[in-house]
């Protein structure tokens, strides 16, 4: 249902570091949800309009209405380093191209 | 038979555009912050566009009445239902490793603009170009590199969220563009059309309006298309005209010379005139949308539809056709004057009460657009209202003033307003249209002039401009101009 290949793929989309064991151990659980999920094809859904929220409801909005959030500074402190009045990330891109 | 050299092979480029708007709401697409430009680095924050952790974002009810008005204006179809996704790529500019855009319910498909570009001989050539889709998301934060002027070398970069979260509509045009002067008239139109909306100020130095260009050339005659490359960063219209232009001519030469073209991103650099590689591996993104969890789908309810339909002005390029076919302007003219949607109206509310829609539409293009443009002002900063430009207007039409008075009285009207008439009337600059007057005028100026009648009868009868002048300067530029000429040749060949 799911390879290796596609479990690597899913991992560096998502940035994460697997090992081999790891690797070979998502390719089976991620297979056998899969397949759990996979019973619901058995059902007849012609006629079901395709759900996008599993909650009913629609139009939530809010006006538009300034409201200046006062904790600037402690915002700026969550992030792991600052400069300034600038967060600071690390280096973006690798140099080879 | 002869063996000619086979015909060189013409193309054509497919270009299509991807255009970025941000919409003129006070604050963001989800959250309260401030959407203003420029203002220190991380003031307009807050936990939402931050996105951290266990924080709501609800849609700002401003944003969708702006995308439907846009929508509308782009003559699409607008979804009755639709939703928001999530589209994940890792990148410091979105705090929370996701954008939240839309996907595959877009509020807006399937719609067209015209525009209309003015041949060499004034005719118009009009083509319809058709629009994929619009749709809402936020915008990114902004990135300063350091250590470097360039991404590629710098150290560390610093991050700047104030514009992260503010509100924008994308929107994609089908590739029916074929060169470059066509994406920049499109990319203009788009821009006359959020302003005359008033959904965008559709400024390019502050980003406000972003395009990205997809391109390809093929062999004409040919169904498929070329590879498709993208360029990005240009930030005017003309750049968009000659980024593309730059890029055809590269892709021939690549093509002719053998080469293969290469799907990729290309920017366009302002000062070389070229567009280079960005090197980014193509193919590898893979942006795994799927809808937004955080917020409920939008209904856009008929009557509301209608609403919003019946508060639309009327759109730039309707006032271009009625100017030119019932009010008989040129198309070049016709262009001019609806650029902006309130000299446009300014120019409607003159010409309700004047005679000569063409008098008027010249005043307003030369002297009054020359005075805004100095000044660096709008129309609606100018004291003289459109009745008084309309006795103007009138006045020159029944040959009270001369356009030269007209023309020197106009910078006075501008800044301290009141009526065009009364002006005219208390600074007695009323036109001489009297013969006897004017011709007791003419007497004098030859008279007081011997040596240039003597030229003038010896045959050098471009004095006659010389004359006028005199006329002129004795009447304080108020002797009907072309009365005086008329008299003063009569007068001079009786004297010859």
């Amino acid at each position: 249902m799911i390879d290796r290949e596609q479990v690597r793929k899913v991992a560096h989309l998502a940035r994460l570091d697997l090992t081999e064991a790891e690797e070979v151990q998502f390719t089976t659980q991620l297979s056998s949800i899969l397949e759990y999920i996979e019973q619901l094809s058995e059902l007849d859904t012609t006629n079901v309009v395709p759900t996008t929220r599993a909650i009913e409801g629609s139009n939530v909005m809010r006006a538009d209405e300034l409201i200046h959030h006062a904790d600037r500074e402690a915002m700026l402190e969550c992030a792991p380093d600052r400069v300034g009045d600038y967060f600071k990330v690390p280096k973006i891109m690798n140099e080879e191209s | 038979m002869t063996t000619a050299a086979p015909a060189k092979i013409q193309y054509e480029a497919v270009i299509g555009l991807e255009t970025h708007c941000q919409l003129s709401t006070q604050t963001k697409i989800f959250s309260s912050s401030s959407t203003e430009f420029g203002a220190t680095p991380n003031t307009h924050i807050d936990p939402i566009c931050l996105g951290m952790p266990g924080v709501l974002p609800v849609l700002n009810e401003k944003v969708l009445e702006y995308a439907v008005k846009a929508g509308l204006a782009l003559n699409c179809t607008i979804a009755p239902y639709s939703k928001f996704d999530r589209k994940q790529y890792f990148y410091p500019d979105l705090p929370k490793n996701y954008q939240i855009s839309q996907y595959d319910l877009p509020i807006a498909e399937h719609g067209w603009l015209e525009i209309e570009l003015v041949g060499a001989d004034g005719t118009p050539n009009r083509k319809r170009i058709g629009i994929t889709r619009l749709h809402m998301e936020e915008d990114a934060g902004k990135l300063v590199h350091g250590g470097s002027d360039r991404l590629s070398g710098s150290t560390y970069s610093l991050v700047d969220y104030n514009r992260a979260g503010v509100p924008l509509i994308e929107i994609v045009s089908e590739p029916d563009l074929r060169s470059g002067q066509e994406a920049a008239e499109y990319a203009q139109e788009v821009r006359r059309i959020v302003r005359y909306l008033g959904v965008s100020d559709g400024n390019m130095q502050e980003g406000s309006l972003r395009c990205d260009v997809n391109i390809s050339v093929r062999p004409v005659g040919r169904e498929q298309f070329g590879t498709k490359v993208e360029i990005k960063n240009m930030n005017s219209f003309n750049a968009i005209q000659r980024a593309i232009e730059y890029e055809i001519d590269r892709q021939i030469q690549a093509i002719e010379s053998g080469e293969r073209i290469l799907q990729e991103t290309r920017l366009w650099e302002e000062g070389a005139q070229r567009t280079i590689s960005m090197r980014i591996k193509e193919g590898s993104s893979d942006y795994r949308y799927f809808p937004e969890p955080d917020l409920v789908p939008v209904e856009v309810s008929p009557a509301q539809l209608d609403e919003w339909r019946s508060a639309l002005p009327e759109l730039p390029a309707s006032r271009r056709h009625r100017y030119e076919t019932q009010l008989g302007l040129s198309p070049y003219d016709a262009r001019v004057l609806t650029d902006d949607r309130a000299i446009a109206e300014y120019f409607e509310a003159t010409i309700a009460h004047a005679a000569n829609s063409k008098q008027a539409a010249n005043l307003i293009m030369g002297d009054i657009s020359g005075y805004l443009n100095a000044e660096k002002r709008t129309i609606g900063d100018i004291a003289l209202t459109p009745s008084s430009l309309a006795e103007l207007v009138n006045l020159i039409e029944d040959n009270t003033i001369s356009n030269k008075i007209a023309k020197d009285i106009l910078p006075e009207l501008l800044i301290q307003g009141g009526s065009a008439k009364e002006l005219v009337e208390r600074k007695g600059l009323i036109q001489i249209s009297d013969t006897g007057a004017l011709e007791a005028a003419i007497d004098e100026a030859i008279t007081a002039n011997p040596k240039e009648l003597e030229q003038y009868r010896n045959g050098k009868t471009k004095l006659l401009g010389f004359f006028v002048g005199q006329v002129m300067k004795q009447t304080g530029g108020r002797a009907d101009p072309k009365l005086t000429n008329q008299l003063l040749l009569e007068k001079l060949n009786s004297l010859a």
